[in-house]
């Protein structure tokens, strides 16, 4: 067996000779570049309306158009890229912080304990999550960080899952064994020992997470149950552009783009993860 | 086999009283009264209303009344809909969607397998790579934004389609059909295409080729028996999806079906249609992962004699 920096930059060689990864990485930072710095390079603040001028096709004062009220759909869309790419990164973030845990908890300590925890994650599974966050929304009213912590609460079962498979086949080798034996903490033992060792398949699903949470955001955000306005996230504006696209399709037409792509990198990116640090899935 | 059948019908039994309680004690935590919303009423209405809807009994009474109701297929009466029931409303729009889900269904298992299995006996061709690149976009581009774009197209621009309704104009199914259907059809080809890709490779297979089948036979009567289980389990969890799915094609091709019906209760916190619908959805949504499971399990030997 490797050593672990070689296991990295192994995998890192790989995934460099995956042209669709390396593209999908690529987009990926330009986006989350221009998303950080939005404030500074976004040519009109995301509120900002010019109700005289109303919708505008693309031109060089307003590079998308302008929506109805006279908003830049170019700011706008830069705007909406901060709000995605966070519900993105912080369900992602509350979905690996609970399944990394309970997939570690059940599997090291196993018997009992690993087939209750995994018999709650199966009868999850069956239950219709997208109806129940719906249903959180109407009842404690449209709020972001309650969005962010109900998609990220659905969206753990899976990873709960890979890491209680990966800690299963960890847990009988010597290293753990020996730490056993020097008496290491439970804690120590789990963020010394097993975390660095299950951190591939982590990431990997980490990154196919993304786009399923911006998935469900946009999909609440079109029915009007997610991000309320004036914000904006891809979702709104695509609502916003499907409302007004008999006259203006570049309403829809844009943002619509701007978040197909972004989904694209994320999938590209995530399978060629996978298939650099695990070379045996790819087919 | 049967026994398998007995353990998980009677694990999900616990689990839709379960779901059923919570939906109704986080109903019951919602701010404010169903009638808040209206113009002041006098207090005599009010205590009416909230006789009239069983809102003055204790809080257990309520709960165990509406529980008895839910297990006869009584969901109560609608907050916004004064004089029709739930379950009318619910039996008004199921029609509707299940037709929907049907037609998108039968789409995607003809398109998906169709190309999932072509892409596997043609590995490595454009055959395979062209239903494949159009499975990932299909993966990519979400429901919402594939519903107007095919409305754009195909009936504003090219006006060979209606862009609304359902049963109103002739071909006003085939859109909002399509639109559902696509996506399932996307994961149908990949899951197809890598069930086969496994079973194809197995000496039963090389057996049956030794033998002198001929390849038709090979494919349809040994190899997808094997290779198409992976998407035999996935149509439980896919019934799910496809509600979800309906919530938004419903809503796009104002369609008057219980997708939609269940997104205008929630903008009009129409509380008891909401608890009803909720109910009725997870039920539907254990009932069709318990058939996918079992079907499943009866596709492959393997776990046939257990």
């Amino acid at each position: 067996m490797s050593n672990s920096s070689s296991l990295w930059s192994d995998a890192l060689s790989r995934l460099l000779k995956n042209k669709a990864a390396v593209a999908g990485a690529l987009i990926l930072v330009i986006l989350i570049t221009l998303a950080l710095l939005a404030p500074w390079i976004a040519p009109y603040p995301y509120a900002y309306q010019d109700l005289d001028l109303g919708a505008s096709a693309p031109s060089s004062a307003h590079l998308l158009g302008t929506d109805v009220l006279g908003r830049d759909l170019f700011s706008r869309i830069l705007y909406g890229a901060r709000i995605s790419l966070l519900v993105g990164f912080i369900a992602t973030t509350v979905a690996l912080i609970i399944g990394v845990s309970w997939g570690i908890i059940a599997g090291y300590f196993g018997g009992k304990i690993d087939s209750v925890m995994m018999r709650i994650v199966d009868v999850l599974y069956g239950l219709p999550f997208i109806i129940f966050i719906i249903l959180l929304m109407v009842i404690f009213g449209r709020n972001l960080w309650l969005l962010f912590l109900a998609i990220g609460a659905i969206e753990w079962l899976t990873m709960a899952r890979i890491v209680r498979a990966q800690v299963l086949t960890l847990k009988n080798q010597e290293f753990v064994l020996a730490a056993q034996a020097m008496g290491v903490s439970n804690f120590s033992m789990f963020r010394r020992h097993l975390l660095p060792n299950i951190l591939g398949p982590i990431a990997v699903y980490a990154t196919l997470t993304i786009p399923q949470v911006m998935l469900l955001e946009s999909f609440l955000s079109f029915l009007g149950l997610g991000i309320q306005p004036p914000m904006s996230s891809w979702g709104t504006l695509i609502k916003d552009g499907v409302e007004s696209m008999e006259e203006y399709s570049w309403l829809l037409i844009y943002p619509g783009l701007t978040f197909t792509i972004t989904l694209f990198a994320l999938n590209f990116f995530g399978d060629g993860l996978r298939d650099a640090l695990d070379p045996k899935t790819s087919d | 086999m049967l026994s398998i059948f007995f353990k998980r019908l009677l694990l999900a039994i616990p689990v839709l009283i379960v779901v059923a309680s919570i939906t109704f004690f986080l109903v019951r935590l919602a701010p404010g009264g169903p009638f808040d919303a209206e113009k002041a009423v006098s207090e005599q209405v009010m205590k009416n209303l909230n006789e009239v809807y069983n809102l003055n009994a204790p809080l257990s009474e309520q709960y165990f009344d509406y529980m008895s109701g839910v297990l006869v297929g009584d969901f109560g009466p609608s907050f916004r809909f004064p004089g029709r029931s739930v379950t009318e409303l619910i039996m008004t729009g199921l029609p509707v969607t299940f037709e929907l889900a049907i037609y998108s269904m039968l789409i995607a298992l003809f398109i998906g397998v169709l190309s999932g299995v072509t892409a596997a006996l043609k590995r490595n061709t454009f055959l395979d790579y062209i239903p494949m690149s159009i499975a990932m976009i299909g993966i990519c581009v979400p429901t919402f934004l594939l519903g107007p774009l095919l409305v754009l197209i195909f009936g504003i621009n090219l006006e060979l389609l209606p862009v609304s309704g359902w049963d109103q104009l002739p071909g006003d199914k085939i859109l909002p059909s399509i639109t559902l259907g696509f996506a399932y059809a996307a994961y149908i080809a990949r899951l197809s295409r890598g069930g086969m890709l496994e079973i194809l490779n197995q000496d039963f297979i090389r057996t049956a080729r030794a033998k002198g089948l001929s390849e038709t036979r090979v494919v349809t009567k040994h190899a997808m028996q094997g290779g198409l289980i992976p998407v035999v389990s996935f149509l439980g969890p896919a019934v799910a999806g496809l509600l979800a799915g309906s919530f938004v094609v419903e809503t796009i091709f104002q369609i008057p079906g219980l997708g939609r019906f269940y997104v205008e209760a929630a903008f009009n916190r129409d509380y008891t249609m909401i608890l009803g619908t909720t109910i009725f959805f997870s039920f539907m949504i254990v009932v069709f992962n318990l058939l996918s499971d079992i079907l499943a399990l009866w596709l492959n030997p393997r776990s046939r004699d257990v």
